[in-house]
């Protein structure tokens, strides 16, 4: 930790002017350097977090995604350049269908959670009686484990033996290949995305409009707008700084969504990769064919995939701020 | 030292789970080894459940205490790969599958070196062990790790559903295919067959349908054979049956949990599975059907009856760990022939032949079942998918034909896209 240590060239109590022991000049010497570099000391820790959790896995990745490193990462393994990233972009069997899949996972589910989540968000606003029961019960699907989640609705999804084809059946209606279905897997993981997370943007909805003056509105209610006007001309506008914020959040989540493909499709996302993402492609290269560099190159395009999505969004927050 | 484990650790842990919230993480203690522990990675399987509640004989016996980890099989492979792969020394003893994972690790240098060990003590006897096995647990001459759980396919089937279609047991293929068919066609609502359809999780299942039909993965030089006459034929034999027999909106996912539920809820009539998961059928808190489940040798194809026998699981003991000769002690009392017969009594079909032998070792298992296990031990085939070392990606290509025809494509014409796939991995493999 070098940057805790006294430089050897600090004066003794040069700042304060106190002259005391040699123990108590140490300490002296100390709170000045402290003092003159406190931004830095303060903003140690989360330099070191940020440089541990996010910059060390990045670089190393990124290094490994130049080598053609396999089975065993201590292997020998020697550098490529960028044959994994002309391997993967020219591999349109997996990694392509997996960019579509990421995306249409994430564009769709983000609609869903958005549009649903203002409704739900509008219906909370105002305060009713068993306001605070139907807030708990909105917010169960949230802190359940995605896992969980998604075991829990394989076993609802069952072609033969769940509860979803049963009910079906009793109104009459064929059972459904769900998650079964080359065509329906992905809409089904969709729909349990929506449903796990739906409730947190209603959560940050429901704090941007609380947080809207009531002048506007009212104004707007004088001069004889109804509701539908009110909502599309006054409260969507002003809401729009909140909404782009719950589709930035919700959207890096679902990009990266793992656990619920995972838990009800397993390895490859299925017998025909139907809801095989991007996160799911690298896990499989790395986990299950230990292709460490391709895994890595992959992982690496994801990242600027989600990066480039995020800086466009920023970019419309920006201007729907102004 | 420690402090570069910690680094390689964080290095491999960042390269594999970048993006990922799957990795769970477990620590163990560092001075694990001055208190003389055993630290013990298991898988959830019933061979854990009788090795966890005699564990406390064990640390009574030895002296050692045993820190047990648990997991399930897929945590269980991602936790070997994060720790392997960072020369961790926080496992000593792991239980891994030989045939999945064993040529990996053992070109990894995960696995110690267990020759010695294993012939040093002749009342605990390695050479008591069946053949298929020893071979499956040694790789390039070096016995890496010790079986403790064997398997074969058998067929799981409901007594009561033949006798009122009027038919006999079958024996062959085709009268396996003709009895899955006359009970789909008298009740619909019954599948005539279920088995395992997932793409990778199907390939071991389907293997005996393959060797009994004269086919294998490979021929005699080493080259890809999975679009042989012989394979074509199984591929469109196993896949037909489910496609055409099997239960209504199947799935192309379904590994052994989900077959056995359908058969174990009363919904199928034929199953063909590992033997070692007879129990999940025959426990009426499990089952529907406890009562009528009857097992029977796999149906004789063209080339006979020839199931796998394979050992599924085994003791390895981690080559970084400091700590191996107490590792070796555990094995050594996990895996001797009294733990072995009190396993198999429990439904664990053991590696040792004396065991078999014994009649007490198969004392507890239904009688037609021990029939079918003998006769399956006698012709079995000594692995159950591709002996390569990335067997994950192995069994996804040669998995394909299996899923295109029960999806209703053209099974030859899978067999020979499959053919050609596995072809160039076993090209890259040689590399």
């Amino acid at each position: 930790m070098s940057v805790l240590t006294p430089p050897r060239s600090a004066q003794p109590g040069a700042p304060s002017g106190r002259n005391a022991g040699a123990g108590s000049g140490a300490r002296e010497n100390f709170s000045a350097w402290a003092n003159r570099h406190r931004k830095w000391l303060f903003a140690a820790p989360a330099m070191i977090f940020v440089g541990v959790l996010i910059i060390f896995p990045l670089a190393w990745t990124l290094y490994l995604s130049l080598t053609d490193s396999q089975g065993s990462v201590r292997a020998a393994s020697d550098f490529v350049g960028l044959q994994n990233y002309l391997t993967v972009l020219a591999d349109a069997e997996r990694f392509w269908p997996a960019v579509g899949r990421t995306l249409t996972f994430t564009g769709v589910a983000l609609v869903c959670e958005v549009v649903l989540g203002m409704c739900i968000a509008l219906l909370l606003w105002r305060p009713f009686r068993g306001e605070k029961w139907v807030r708990v019960a909105i917010l169960l699907p949230l802190v359940a484990t995605p896992v969980a989640v998604g075991m829990m609705w394989r076993l609802i999804f069952d072609p033969n033996i769940g509860f979803a084809n049963q009910l079906l059946g009793m109104i009459g209606i064929p059972p459904q290949p769900w998650l079964s279905g080359q065509d329906t897997a992905l809409g089904t993981t969709i729909f349990m995305d929506v449903w796990q997370w739906t409730p947190m943007v209603v959560l940050i909805l429901l704090a941007g409009l609380t947080s809207l003056s009531e002048e506007p509105d009212e104004a707007a209610r004088m001069d004889g707008a109804n509701s539908f006007q009110r909502f599309f001309y006054i409260t969507l506008p002003l809401m729009m700084p909140t909404v782009i914020v719950a589709i930035l959040l919700r959207g890096i989540d679902a990009l990266k969504t793992f656990d619920i493909l995972y838990a009800t499709k397993g390895k490859g996302g299925g017998s025909f990769h139907e809801v095989e993402t991007l996160n799911v492609y690298a896990y499989g290269l790395s986990f299950d064919y230990n292709q460490y560099g391709l895994s890595s190159a992959v992982l690496i395009l994801f990242f600027m995939i989600i990066v480039g999505s995020m800086w466009l969004l920023t970019m419309r927050k920006k201007a729907v701020s102004k | 030292m420690k402090r570069r484990s910690i680094l390689q650790y964080a290095a491999v842990a960042a390269a594999l789970s970048l993006g990922l919230t799957a990795c769970g993480g477990g620590g163990g203690s560092s001075d694990a080894k001055a208190a003389g522990t055993v630290r013990v990675t298991l898988a959830n399987h019933v061979w854990t459940e009788g090795i966890k509640a005699a564990i406390p004989e064990f640390e009574k016996s030895s002296g050692l205490k045993v820190e047990l980890t648990q997991l399930g099989e897929d945590q269980l492979s991602d936790q070997y790969n994060v720790k392997l792969n960072a020369g961790s020394d926080e496992i000593d003893v792991m239980m891994y599958r030989p045939l999945q994972e064993g040529k990996a690790f053992a070109k990894n240098g995960y696995l110690a070196d267990l020759t010695s060990k294993v012939s040093a003590d002749s009342g605990w006897d390695w050479k008591d062990y069946q053949e298929g096995p020893v071979k499956a647990s040694t790789v390039d001459g070096k016995v890496v790790g010790v079986p403790i759980i064997t398997e074969r396919e058998v067929l799981y089937y409901r007594k009561d559903l033949l006798k009122a279609a009027g038919l006999e047991v079958p024996k062959t293929m085709d009268e396996l295919e003709a009895a899955a068919k006359a009970i789909k066609e008298s009740s619909p609502d019954t599948a005539g067959f279920v088995a395992r359809t997932g793409k990778s999780a199907a390939v071991t299942q389907f293997s005996s349908f393959l060797y009994s039909f004269g086919g294998d993965w490979t021929d005699d030089s080493g080259k890809s054979a999975v679009n042989s006459d012989a394979a074509k034929e199984a591929y469109a034999y196993y896949g037909g049956l489910i496609r055409n027999y099997g239960p209504a909106n199947v799935s192309t996912d379904m590994s052994w949990p989900e077959a056995m539920a359908i058969f174990t809820q009363g919904k199928a009539a034929f199953y063909t599975e590992a033997d070692s998961l007879y129990k999940n059928a025959t426990d009426p808190a499990k089952s529907k059907v406890a009562d009528t489940v009857g097992f029977a040798a796999l149906p004789a194809g063209p080339a006979g009856s020839k199931p796998y026998n394979i050992p599924s699981w085994g003791l390895a003991v981690n080559q970084a760990s400091s700590n191996q000769d107490n590792a070796w002690k555990f094995i050594q009392w996990a895996t001797g022939k009294e733990r072995t017969l009190a396993a198999q009594k429990a439904g664990v079909p053991g590696p040792r032949a004396s065991v078999w032998a014994d009649p007490a070792g198969t004392s507890t298992y239904p009688k037609d079942l021990a029939e079918a296990i003998a006769a399956s031990a006698e012709n079995g085939v000594g692995h159950d998918r591709p002996e390569v070392v990335t067997v994950g990606k192995a069994r996804e290509i040669v998995g394909g034909p299996i899923v295109d025809t029960i999806t209703g494509a053209d099974s030859s014409a899978a067999a020979d896209t499959a053919n050609k796939a596995f072809q160039q991995f076993l090209d890259s493999e040689k590399k």
